[in-house]
């Protein structure tokens, strides 16, 4: 009699002759004596083999020219004295950034005139660019989304209202269906920003950016911006600006922003 | 590593890619990617590693980031919890289905278990260490993989998790 129970890892490897010749043997007895798992083993074998003959032929195209230079040792990648010569694609790329510092400069130039006043603006991320890009970095995180859960929101109301300054609490949205998650702290363009994290009941994330950074346009109304995939709706109150930022569609993340800055006006 | 090396390994690495990603065009631009980045990494390369093994995983992670990249923001890409909403075939239980097809239908971390060890004849050691994920997480997707590309070959319809994602 066989001493070890027989598991699905066992027929697994049974389907790719990974197994010690002895346990192989028994695999078959136990094959033997149950035809539907043998069936299904040999559809694996079956599946196996039809793969390697669908993907086989690739195996003998040319390579195409461009992968073949790319297995050249390119130049970064060696000792500077042995440098042979600039491989094809790194003169295309030197050539590429050269254009983009080219026209770089040139934006600049343009812009001087127009933006002389806010020079310093023109040079920082906009809010709903840093707020989609928090959302897309954070928001798809299983394990570690936030800092701070919202366990603990007492102590990430102290924690952020320490960290950026002024008292910052993150709105109630359950009654909208939006529990908090929790919050953490970010770097925005010159000092701390925080960002709180909201899902509904199927997992759906909305993040809302705050930041104090705000020192000098004016009270603006709601804006709306679409990053990429995310929507984000952003308004500026004071020295705070706010964008909530979500892969939801327009109206639904009208919605929540709505209720966000009522709560927000009311305090 | 060395040009010579690149050059024996790239068929695989283009096979694999075309599996995977079924585009060809698209499979090439990741193979490229690929060797740019392990020349930008050249230094992490231990001399006598397996060059095949880390050129796999470099091709692996940037998949990963592709497909985390925007569109899929607030999808859960942890494990195999995760599973790919597939179209309904209850109304055509008789269409043929090809396996390059039915391989698309594969959930992805589904997929790259199943080729690599069909395709590379890699052992689950090996598929654990080029995926970086667990031995117990590489013998669950390629049971699941492969009885659901069975299932989806017999034209018979592979239990989904249908569920909200967004």
């Amino acid at each position: 009699m066989s001493t070890l129970p027989i598991t699905e890892a066992d027929l697994q490897a049974y389907v790719d002759a990974l197994l010690p010749e002895s346990r192989r043997a028994e695999i078959e007895d136990y094959l033997a004596a149950h035809p539907e798992e043998a069936e299904r083993l040999q559809a694996y074998s079956d599946q196996k083999a039809a793969l390697r003959d669908l993907f086989k032929p690739v195996l003998d195209e040319p390579l195409p020219e461009a992968l073949r230079e790319l297995a050249e040792i390119p130049v970064a990648a060696v000792d500077p004295q042995k440098r042979p010569f600039l491989p094809r694609w790194s003169l295309q790329r030197i050539a590429a950034s050269f254009a983009i510092a080219l026209l770089g400069g040139a934006a600049g130039w343009l812009g001087h005139g127009q933006y002389q006043s806010s020079e310093r603006m023109a040079q920082v991320v906009p809010l709903s660019r840093q707020a989609a890009v928090a959302h897309v970095v954070y928001s798809p995180d299983i394990r570690r989304p936030v800092e701070v859960s919202a366990e603990q929101e007492d102590q990430l109301v102290k924690w952020l209202s320490k960290r950026l300054g002024t008292p910052v609490s993150p709105p109630k949205l359950g009654t909208i269906g939006y529990e908090l998650v929790g919050g953490r702290l970010l770097p925005g363009n010159t000092g701390p920003v925080a960002q709180f994290m909201y899902q509904d009941g199927t997992g759906q994330r909305l993040t809302l950016y705050v930041s104090t950074e705000n020192a000098v346009s004016r009270d603006t109304g709601f804006r709306f911006a679409r990053e990429g995939e995310i929507n984000v709706f952003y308004w500026v109150d004071g020295k705070f600006g706010y964008a909530l930022s979500g892969g939801i569609a327009k109206g639904e993340l009208a919605k929540v922003a709505t209720a966000v800055y009522d709560q927000l006006e009311r305090k | 590593m060395d040009t010579a090396a690149i050059l024996t390994e790239l068929p695989r690495l283009r096979r694999y890619a075309r599996a995977m990603v079924g585009d060809r065009a698209a499979a090439d631009d990741l193979v490229q990617d690929t060797l740019e980045r392990a020349w930008s990494r050249f230094a992490q390369w231990r001399p006598g590693s397996d060059l095949r093994a880390w050129l796999f995983g470099i091709m692996h992670n940037l998949r990963v980031d592709q497909l985390r990249r925007p569109g899929v923001k607030t999808l859960p890409m942890d494990d195999e919890e995760f599973e790919v909403p597939t179209r309904a075939t209850q109304t055509d239980r008789l269409e043929v289905i090809d396996l390059e097809s039915a391989l698309a239908r594969l959930p992805e971390e589904q997929r790259a278990v199943v080729l690599l060890v069909a395709l590379e004849e890699m052992s689950y050691d090996e598929v654990a260490s080029t995926l970086d994920i667990p031995m117990g997480t590489v013998m669950s997707r390629l049971s699941r993989g492969r009885e659901r590309l069975r299932l989806i070959l017999e034209g018979r319809q592979p239990v989904t998790n249908l569920r909200v994602v967004r």
